[in-house]
């Protein structure tokens, strides 16, 4: 597919950020704000609730992290509009302003000396102008390096590497010189790779932070560990697809950053890279917490390839799943956007199979729902560092 | 048909990506990167997503797949026979 022409059709927003989807946000602020913002998400037609089980009493590294993945999500392109809920006032005002800094409406709304009866309705007013306002929004056209494009695989087999994780990868080295934004991690899953992505960075620089951050989680693994963590890492559905070690998984795993893209730069947990290029993000390797994070870092569009079948989605940014494992694309076909197995019977060249995911990839930017999108999957993880105080 | 993929003629593994291959059957393989064509016959029965052996393995060495070490041997392995975590373990964790 000749990339040099190519544009998709996004929403622009106020900060110059481009957008495929056009979604209001009510985003509670902690646990005790889904039960308001669930009832605003039902009121209005076209609102979209993050419900979220955290928010109170964290602090220090935690906290930041909280705070940079709510204010995050709520900047991401694919967000219109946010009405913020919390159960006081102070920690929504900061999230209510962290968002404004993208120049898109946000209000929030503080529970304690109100209700949620009240705060519902206060809300649902502010939620109902948003979703008219953002539904007479219309889509314009925009070059490729507009698109910031995640991957992260999930249920992985050995199919994986073989196939569905190259062709991710595939996709990756035909965006890159096209000056798209392109991030991947799960730190750990590079396990007995490291070398290999050290390689690929571009500077010293660049392969001593990355470095910095995988000895770091080893460092975690071997602190906690109590065992060789088989069935955590590589998981039950791992090994149960037939992938037996850490290292053949994160060999595979690395396949999807293609064979020519060079690692630019590397990122904290949901942080925002500051140019185009090639990213490593410091993540867990759970492909919600995953996902999330990448979203809150402003990514609008994911590549996820999967082996045993994950049905993960995520609820502000759409999911595109490949397989190469046959029997995954016939027993769960409703989960598989694009089957690639075409490349263990050699039907299908990797080159074409990457086309097929371009065209899929460019179908979704341009509004077709994938479907994890039409299944319904919202899975909003939010990664937490340690306990509560 | 083709029965199995290796992803580097250096592997000493290759992976079934057909259902239903039984010990006793002889299997067709596709080496990726060096795109050239092996045959083995199945030692034992092997499901979709697992491991072959393309090489015998002695108990002590190492697993090679993509041209790289993916783990120790725990137990001797014979040509055709599956490799999982019966007779391979990480060397990491």
């Amino acid at each position: 597919m000749n990339l040099k022409k190519a544009s998709f059709r996004g929403y622009r927003r106020e900060n110059g950020r481009v957008g495929v989807r056009n979604h209001v946000v009510i985003l509670p602020l902690d646990d005790l704000s889904n039960a308001a913002s669930l009832a605003v998400e039902n009121n209005i037609k076209g609102s979209l609730a993050l419900p979220h089980p955290y928010g109170r009493l964290q602090f220090g590294a935690d906290l930041e992290l909280f705070f940079r993945t709510l204010i995050g999500t709520g900047s991401n392109p694919n967000v219109a509009a946010v009405v913020v809920i919390g159960i006081e006032e102070e920690w929504t005002r900061r999230v209510v302003e962290g968002i404004a800094a993208t120049g898109k409406p946000v209000t929030g709304f503080g529970i304690e000396q109100h209700g949620d009866h009240d705060t519902i309705m206060r809300a649902s007013k502010a939620a109902k102008q948003y979703v008219q306002w953002a539904t007479d929004l219309r889509r314009e056209e925009c070059p490729i390096k507009d698109l910031w494009v995640s991957t992260k695989c999930g249920e992985s087999d050995t199919t994986s590497g073989l196939a569905s994780n190259p062709t991710a990868g595939n996709v990756f080295d035909k965006l890159y010189p096209h000056k798209a934004t392109l991030v991947f991690g799960e730190t750990t899953e590079i396990t007995g790779g490291e070398q290999l992505v050290a390689a690929r960075c571009r500077t010293p620089a660049v392969r001593s932070q990355f470095m910095a951050m995988f000895n770091r989680y080893q460092e975690v693994i071997d602190r906690h560990k109590t065992s060789d963590l088989m069935d955590s890492q590589p998981t039950k559905g791992n090994i149960l697809g037939g992938l037996t070690t850490i290292e053949e998984k994160a060999l595979g795993n690395i396949q999807k950053i293609g064979k020519k893209c060079v690692v630019d730069g590397v990122l904290d947990k949901a942080e925002t890279p500051t140019g185009p290029g090639l990213w490593f993000m410091d993540s867990s390797s759970a492909a919600a917490e995953m996902v999330t994070l990448v979203a809150a870092a402003g990514f609008v569009v994911h590549l996820f390839p999967t082996g045993q079948g994950n049905v993960i989605g995520n609820p502000i940014v759409p999911v595109i799943k490949l397989s190469a494992n046959p029997r995954t694309v016939r027993t769960m076909s409703e989960h598989i956007d694009v089957d690639v197995s075409g490349i263990l019977k050699r039907e299908l060249t990797l080159d074409q199979a990457g086309d097929a995911l371009l065209e899929t990839l460019f179908r979704t930017v341009n509004g077709r729902l994938t479907s994890a999108e039409v299944l319904g999957h919202r899975e909003f993880v939010l990664t937490r560092l340690y306990e509560s105080a | 048909m083709n029965h199995f993929v290796v992803h580097d003629e250096a592997d000493s593994v290759g992976v079934v990506v057909v259902e239903g291959v039984k010990a006793g059957t002889r299997l067709s393989g596709w080496i990726m990167d060096q795109d050239k064509d092996i045959k083995v016959k199945a030692l034992s029965d092997i499901p979709i997503g697992h491991k072959l052996a393309i090489k015998s393995l002695r108990k002590g060495g190492t697993v090679i797949k993509y041209g790289v070490d993916i783990g120790c041997v725990t137990a001797d392995i014979a040509v055709g026979e599956h490799v999982h975590t019966q007779n391979l373990k990480t060397k990491r964790w």
